[in-house]
């Protein structure tokens, strides 16, 4: 399927096209990185000795390909901040976000699907009126008003029932303690959800209004079905589009329900990162959720091209 | 009475439709969206002058005792006064985020227009790096350029404007896209109308219902960008006063005072969703000539 391939190769020549442009950010950086580990008081032979285990006397375009190479083989570099090697900084934090990224999927793409369809099913009700309404003004909202409101609500004020920050011991896995997830889950699933709901019910819509579903439905086939098995797929393929976006925009999104939650995970390490300057961390963290993005885009495209027939040939274009 | 009517009369008898303003505020939820926008909009820019009404200190002064309830709305982290601080704080952050989304319509619109009218290998290559940059996620990318160049106001609002830029060309491209086939820019290009001419008299009047509901779109994105970044402490610096600051510094007294947060997030939810409710009616106005008329 050349279709695909080409998508692929798309995929690939961004996310490289990516990594010069995050490469070239750290060459603007006033001072140079070894200076940055060893501080204002570091002795010129030290300097130089830190200079050549970098390899940073090295030809520009050879320290990029092999700060590439690493990128491949885990290796990510050297944090300037802890002055350990940047994977190990990372391994475990990647894993907590993760949790929380697939905990507010699994939640937010049935309950848009669901509340998207039932408002489309609605169309110029009270129940269509109120979820597009509330949708709207939560679509409106940066992440931390409501990660706000939610403590507020939930950990402090009406009814304090949720701790409002993570504090698992160091080296113990956030899923053992559940309590601790649901608020951060919750901001980000709160966050998502509208996107989604919006584009399922526009979609749903359109796909209700069409020839094929009216076809169904004077052939007399029972409204249940027309809805399950006429209408539901043809609506999905455009929905995952939007679905991408928002899952591809939670690895963004997730730096600030992070940082306000004190949650473990790799947007709070982004966050310290910027704040103490430690450029290799962030370009080890840009470059990752960059790959998340283009993964999650791609995806998603090519469940459009395998649920189109007219794409899945690939025949014209 | 005379037979013919007046010009007058059959311009009034053909109905022309009403603007893209006159339909958006004719709808109730445009109304609400301005009402909200329009309240927080006063609030920043007039609190800088009222403060001496408030409490007569400057909003960098080292006032009292933090977290106390001192005042009307009590004491902040570093026991200066909350009402103060957030009549203070929220002119900046409109600032900002009006220019970051003026400089991403400007560059977003232009290289926008110029890919669709062009074509060929400069469409091609605008829309490439389009691509690469919609890669990064906005956040990111701008947390990447404050690692490079410091937390400063003008990296702010370059960088978000920067990052607002693809995703408004790709918008303003499709709707070039569809007006330069029309015949009365062929019958510009016979007479031999410079480029950019037809780009600005011609073109630009016929997008103007999806650049506006992109301003819309990319301004409520730029008031939740700039108050998220200096939320994360890596936009605004102490001692300036601003919301998203606020919040960042208040938000470990949540129990004890809770005003020093509930103010600037209320400030800031009150400003997004009237944006946001302005910008659906926009897009309501700019797709259907008969909005509102029914309602």
């Amino acid at each position: 399927m050349p279709i695909i391939l080409r998508r692929l190769a798309t995929s690939v020549l961004i996310l490289l096209a990516v990594s010069v442009m995050v490469f070239v950010a750290t060459l603007l950086l006033p001072g140079d990185p070894a200076q940055a580990i060893l501080g204002q008081q570091a002795t010129p032979e030290r300097l130089a000795a830190l200079r050549e285990q970098m390899n940073l006397n090295d030809p520009v375009l050879q320290r990029y390909f092999s700060w590439l190479g690493g990128l491949f083989v885990g290796d990510l570099g050297i944090s300037a901040a802890s002055g350990g090697p940047v994977s190990a900084l990372l391994g475990e934090r990647i894993g907590a976000s993760l949790v929380l990224l697939v905990a507010a999927s699994l939640i937010s793409l049935p309950v848009g699907f669901l509340v998207g369809t039932y408002s489309a099913l609605r169309r110029g009700r009270t129940g269509d009126h109120v979820t597009t309404g509330v949708s709207l003004v939560l679509a409106a909202l940066p992440e931390f008003v409501i990660g706000i409101a939610l403590i507020t609500l939930f950990s402090t004020t009406v009814f304090p029932i949720l701790p409002s920050v993570t504090m698992a011991p160091p080296g113990e896995a956030v899923w053992n303690y559940p309590l601790q997830l649901v608020l951060p889950t919750l901001t980000l699933v709160l966050v998502v959800t509208p996107y989604i709901t919006r584009m399922m019910r526009a979609t749903m819509l359109e796909v209700l209004d069409s020839g094929y579903v009216e076809m169904a439905r004077l052939k007399g086939v029972p409204e249940r079905q027309v809805i399950l098995r006429h209408a539901l797929p043809h609506a999905l393929s455009p929905v995952a589009q939007v679905v991408a976006i928002q899952l591809a925009w939670m690895a963004g999104g997730v730096v600030v329900v992070e940082f306000l939650f004190r949650y473990p995970g790799i947007g709070q390490a982004l966050v310290d990162a910027v704040a103490n300057r430690d450029v290799q961390v962030v370009q080890a963290l840009s470059i990752l959720i960059a790959a998340v993005y283009i993964i999650v885009n791609l995806l998603a495209d090519m469940v459009g091209i395998l649920t189109n027939p007219k794409l899945r040939t690939g025949g014209t274009r | 009475m005379s037979v013919i009517d007046s010009p007058q009369d059959i311009a009034r008898e053909v109905e022309t439709p009403p603007g893209l303003l006159r339909r958006l505020v004719r709808q109730r939820q445009a109304k609400i969206g301005i009402a909200l926008t329009g309240v927080v909009v006063l609030l920043a820019v007039l609190g800088p002058l009222l403060l001496p009404w408030a409490t007569g200190y400057t909003s960098t002064q080292f006032a009292g005792r933090p977290f106390q309830a001192d005042g009307l709305f009590g004491t902040d982290n570093l026991g200066r006064d909350v009402l103060s601080r957030f009549l203070d704080g929220g002119l900046r952050l409109l600032i900002y985020a009006a220019l970051a989304t003026l400089l991403g319509m400007v560059l977003g619109g232009l290289t926008g227009m110029v890919a669709a009218y062009q074509g060929g290998w400069v469409d091609s290559i605008i829309m490439r790096a389009n691509d690469v940059m919609l890669a990064l996620p906005q956040l990111v990318f701008a947390l990447l350029a404050i690692t490079v160049l410091g937390p400063q106001g003008w990296v702010l609002v370059v960088v978000i404007g920067i990052t607002h830029a693809p995703r408004i060309a790709r918008v303003t491209r499709s709707a070039t896209v569809e007006v330069i086939t029309e015949d009365f820019i062929r019958a510009a290009e016979m007479y031999a109308v410079p480029k950019w001419k037809i780009l600005v008299k011609d073109v630009l009047p016929n997008i103007t219902g999806p650049l506006m509901v992109e301003l819309g779109l990319r301004m409520t994105y730029s008031i939740g960008a700039v108050a998220s970044l200096s939320f994360l402490g890596l936009g605004m610096q102490p001692p300036t006063a601003d919301w998203g600051l606020m919040i960042n510094e208040n938000r470990i007294a949540l129990v004890v005072q809770p005003w020093g947060v509930i103010l600037p997030v209320l400030a800031i939810a009150v400003l997004t969703v009237g944006t946001n409710l302005i910008t659906d009616s926009l897009a309501r106005a700019s797709a259907n000539v008969n909005v509102g008329a029914t309602k």
